[in-house]
């Protein structure tokens, strides 16, 4: 690592289980366990020998030469990195030999090297300085000669000397300083597993190589592992070049999935340098992807809305006000609407980008101060069915793990998830457990990225057709209990062997048979029964899934399959096992807990629970109402009826995320009081009367809750451009509504949150400040947290098996829309868009793509990269074509990045039968060629400009 | 709020719960409505089966004794 700046210790090696092993290094005693590298146990013995190209994020190589030890009664002088530690080993790393040795080894690399360390963009952060300077490296004696470093020698143009390649948008890539330590080709292969580097060449020929003329058209991700590897400047950051180095940093957690990763906010004075994720982090251990380590500068964006605006119509321009005026603007708005409409008649939509505490306020904001349990929040549209699915059969709404648990998993099953791109960070550990031999089956319409993971071992793809997932897992099911693969110890011990018994004659029906059902999953029969047989009987099965599993009608149905299958096999309550949620937003798993759902109160609690109601009730000094509240859709529909007409939105854009966009906007047109609080004019602001300026993370404290549960600390490393944190505004309107409160810090929310939440109790900033984060339940009962779930036994007490019939969509294909849609992400951007839009990311990803199989690309005389019409019976969109057999015939795909699009303008009303979570995952289709984009893309582009003027402020 | 969304809300509660083992498939059907449904959405629900319950299944029917009436709501907070 660069560490000089920021000193984080590296170890040199990685850290290794075994037996104690006692040596001596340097006449200390020193006890590390068996397998570790004599210069890790130098290191925990406090002595740093000298070294290029280890690092302890990476197996050793021991290429460079430079950490050679002396060993008492082993011959030569053995690299300190390569070499294992023995019990009454004598080791010394300073002696005459060892010093002339690195002197040599680093005056080679030295006369090789241009020496323009002043002005090098890695100067004072560079490990070859510091070796220069460990050594004691005073001259070199070689006279200049062949090198890589000088553009012209004496005989012209040196043909040794490369260009820097500045392909990609975040780093520059400069040969001539390159000491070939393979550190930057170890990371991509170790730590990424994207193997996009390798050494091409021999000796002075020894070159960095991405098989390609550039980074960016090559297979690289920009993880930025690499990057960070580098011990020179060869690979840095383009921000550090501009800017210089950092002078400190501040721990913070990734704003932009649920993986939650740790980083340091690097910074210089107030100026973010650079994000590095963070070694001691629990769920990345020091990776991260392309968006958490550099798409940060749309908190810097000029279009950052930094003031308040109102307008009285949404036909009208906005108005720069004060804070004050517009948050009173609201404030009696909405008053009135209750006093004309009745208390009911307003509502929240929390954000699963903000913190837990700002969470936790606005919906303390509908159920304290305006009177109802009118709140809701984007979960809804992703991982309301795992919420319900889940706490019906293990009796809690959470994934059962955490992350470091697939280090022992021999079996994973990932079900519509598509984590290389969705979840990189949780990829990378994957792919890594999937090179060291474990057996993965995928369940997916479309062949995902993960399949092709470079030296995967065993792997089966189950290409189902979108909407039959039910049908699939109820068949594996089917396999496991007619061939006698269940656990049944487990099951007689942990779950109820009666309604186990009701399932296994359920699951066993022949009409439950993977042949039976193959003509409507088009999985053939054969493969789904060796994947059954492979996940029940092949060690520790670990189930992974995304939105692919929840967003259907039958999302929370497929949940309970999941947990079936898991139950059965008596995977669960160890590590390596368990039901894994892959949520997509940073905060997903937070906001479920904060109870942003209108039918329970934080910690899921049912707001018609008495004893729940009542803790609140006490600490908040109102009564609550006992009603279930409205969900999105449901408020957007009563919207349209003319009951429900005011919504405080907070950081979410709903016209862009929410499915049957002309259905939306009827909704918040119909409205008379829509408040978005938001970084930018989003298009759902375009159908606002009040917009109050978001903060970012970097601008603000708070906790973010993972999808490991883990609860990690955000921290303010800058002050908030727009003046306020988003909690702050919440509690101005919230006393401009009458309420009293007096926040001060975040952290008297997450005391109060502490006080009335039982999962909890014992979380404290001071608690998260000491260990980092911790996973909940924390409490009395578990005051470490809980990495585990149910591991004696479920929160529900017996596990509950749950039949699983298939019943068929309401969306079918039919001769006007014969294909299926499905939707999905990319790597490099994030959800709508707002944020990695607005960064150099879009180099990757400048438009959404419609893939399509090359049969029915060719029956429709459609091309690569022609223009198409998609349309569904909601409505219909334009956009390019990519002809690829990723998907199946019969199925198209696309992404929902950018406006532009508007796919959501196709996908229609239906939803999860418990919890109506929309139905993205399936759509009836037609694809036809097309000129441009469609009259509502072009109508919509002229209303959004329209809705986004701006009256220069009065003077 | 839409009439139709109800129905098909209901009608896909009851096709799930109609596969359920146990004998109180309607029970389980006013249940979730009760635990998921604002007073509003319940109300009218209520209004299409005293109307004749057009298009809804017979479970949701059964259910109906069962689903809670929405009381007024509290006074003003
Ligand atoms: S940025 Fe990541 S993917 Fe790209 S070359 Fe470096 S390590 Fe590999
Ligand atoms: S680019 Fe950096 S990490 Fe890679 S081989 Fe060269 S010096 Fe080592
Ligand atoms: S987007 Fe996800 S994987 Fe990438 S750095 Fe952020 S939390 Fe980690
Ligand atoms: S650090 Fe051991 S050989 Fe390079």
């Amino acid at each position: 690592m660069k560490d000089f700046i920021i000193p984080i210790k590296d170890m040199g090696t990685p850290a290794r289980v075994g037996a104690p092993v006692t040596l001596t290094v340097d006449g200390f005693s020193v006890t590390v366990p068996a397998g570790t590298s004599v210069m890790r146990a130098a290191a925990e013995a406090g002595i740093s020998v000298p070294k290029l190209c280890a690092s302890d994020m990476l197996e050793p190589i021991g290429s460079c030469r430079l950490c050679l030890v002396e060993i008492e009664g082993m011959r030569g002088t053995p690299a300190s990195c390569t070499t294992p530690v023995t019990p009454g080993m004598v080791v010394h790393t300073q002696t005459a030999q060892l010093k002339d040795l690195r002197r040599g080894v680093m005056e080679l690399y030295i006369s090789d090297h241009p020496l323009d360390c002043l002005t090098c963009a890695a100067n004072g952060d560079c490990e070859l300085q510091d070796m220069a300077g460990a050594v004691g490296l005073r001259d070199v004696r070689y006279a200049p000669g062949a090198n890589h470093f000088e553009q012209r020698g004496p005989e012209g143009k040196n043909p040794a000397w490369l260009p820097k390649d500045e392909s990609n948008p975040y780093f520059t890539y400069d040969p001539a300083k390159c000491i070939v330590c393979m550190r930057c080709v170890r990371a991509c292969e170790e730590v990424q597993g994207t193997f996009a580097l390798t050494i091409d060449g021999r000796s002075f020929d020894s070159r960095v190589s991405t098989g390609t003329d550039s980074f960016l058209n090559s297979d690289c991700v920009s993880c930025g592992a690499c990057v960070q590897a580098c011990p020179t400047a060869t690979l840095i950051e383009n921000s550090v070049i501009e800017i210089g180095t950092p002078e400190r940093s501040i721990i913070t957690t990734c704003a932009y999935c649920g993986v939650g990763c740790n980083f340091e906010a690097q910074m210089r004075g107030d100026e973010l340098v650079r994000m590095v994720p963070w070694k001691e982090g629990k769920a990345n251990h020091g990776h991260s992807c392309v968006k958490g380590r550099f798409a940060w500068g749309y908190a810097q964006h000029q279009d950052r809305i930094l003031e308040a605006m109102v307008r009285d119509a949404i036909t009208d321009p906005w108005r720069v006000v004060t804070y004050d005026e517009a948050i009173s603007f609201a404030a009696d708005r909405l008053r009135a609407l209750q006093a004309q409409h009745g208390v009911d008649s307003i509502g929240v939509i929390t954000s699963s980008r903000c913190t837990n505490e700002e969470t936790f306020l606005v919906q303390k904001l509908a159920r304290a101060v305006f009177g109802n349990n009118n709140t809701d929040t984007c979960a809804r549209v992703c991982h309301s069915p795992t919420g319900y699915g889940l706490k019906q059969t293990f009796g809690t709404s959470a994934g059962t793990q955490d992350f470091d648990s697939v280090d022992h998993t021999d079996v994973a099953v990932v079900i519509g998830a598509n984590p290389t791109d969705a979840h990189p960070v949780f990829a990378s550990r994957l792919r890594k457990r999937l090179r060291e031999g474990a057996k993965l089956i995928v369940i997916d319409p479309r062949r995902i990225d993960l399949l092709e993971t470079p030296h995967i071992g065993q792997a089966w793809h189950l290409g189902l057709r979108p909407g039959t997932n039910v049908a699939v897992l109820t068949a594996l099911a089917h396999v496991i209990v007619t061939e006698g693969l269940y656990d049944e110890a487990f099951i007689r011990a942990r779950c109820d062997w009666d309604e186990f018994t009701d399932y296994m004659a359920f699951a066993a029906d022949p009409a439950h048979s993977p042949e039976a059902t193959e003509a409507l999953t088009t999985v053939p029969a054969e493969t789904l029964r060796t994947a059954a047989r492979v996940f029940a009987g092949g060690g520790n099965g670990a189930i992974y899934y995304g939105l692919g599993v929840t967003e259907h009608s039958q999302g929370s149905t497929t949940v309970m399959a999941i947990a079936n299958l898991a139950m059965m096999t008596g995977n669960i309550g160890r590590p390596g096992v368990g039901v894994n949620p892959l949520r997509g937003q940073n905060n997903v798993q937070g906001s479920c807990d904060m109870g942003s759902f209108p039918h329970e109160l934080p910690g899921y609690r049912h707001v018609s629970d008495d004893t729940a109601r009542g803790i609140f009730e006490a600490a908040w000094g109102v009564a609550l109402s006992q009603e279930p509240g409205l969900r999105i859709n449901n408020m957007l529909d009563a919207a349209v009826g003319g009951q429900f007409r005011g919504l405080y939105i907070q950081g979410e854009d709903i016209l862009q995320s929410d499915p049957d966009t002309r259905h939306v906007a009827a909704g918040l047109a119909a409205m008379d009081c829509v408040i978005v609080q938001d970084l930018f004019l989003n298009e759902t602001a375009a159908y606002a009367h009040v917009f109050l300026p978001g903060s970012t993370f970097l601008e603000k404290d708070g906790t973010f809750t993972n999808a490991e549960r883990r609860i990690n600390p955000v921290r303010r490393v800058m002050a908030p451009k727009n003046g306020y944190a988003d909690w702050e505004l919440t509690q101005l309107l919230a006393n401009a509504m009458g309420a009293n409160w007096t926040y001060t810090h975040p952290s008297e929310v997450m005391a109060e949150i502490a006080a009335t939440t039982p999962g909890f109790a014992n979380v404290t900033y001071q608690m998260l400040d000491e260990r980092g984060s911790v996973q909940w339940p924390c409490n009395d009962a578990a005051p470490d947290g809980s990495p585990i779930m149910h591991v004696d036994g479920f929160v529900r007490g017996k596990g509950r098996f749950m039949r699983t019939d298939y019943i068929a969509t309401d969306e079918r294909t039919g001769p006007r829309f014969p294909l299926l849609l499905t939707t999905g992400r990319i790597l490099t951007q994030y959800n709508v868009g707002a944020q990695t839009r607005r960064t150099e990311n879009s180099a990757w990803h400048p438009e959404d793509l419609l893939e399509i199989h090359p049969h029915d690309a060719e029956v429709r005389g459609i091309n690569d990269g022609d223009w198409v019409r998609l349309a569904s019976r909601a409505g219909d969109t334009s956009l390019r074509a990519n002809v690829t057999e990723r998907v199946a015939p019969g199925v198209v795909y696309t992404t929902f990045h950018h406006p532009t699009t508007q796919a959501n303008v196709v996908t229609t009303d239906n939803s999860d039968w418990a919890t109506n979570c929309p139905e993205y995952k399936v759509t009836a289709v037609q694809v036809a060629p097309s000129n441009g984009p469609s009259d509502w893309q072009n109508d919509y582009a002229a209303r959004v400009l329209a809705a986004r003027r701006i009256l220069p402020a009065a003077e | 709020m839409s009439a139709d969304k109800l129905i098909r809300m209901a009608n896909q509660i009851a096709a799930f719960f109609a596969t359920q083992p146990g004998e109180d498939a309607a029970q389980s059907v006013a249940s979730h409505i009760n635990d998921n449904w604002a007073p509003p959405m319940r109300g009218a629900l209520l209004d299409q089966i005293a109307q004749g319950a057009a298009g809804l299944q017979p479970l949701v029917i059964a259910a109906a004794p069962a689903i809670r009436k929405p009381k007024p709501p509290l006074p003003q907070a």
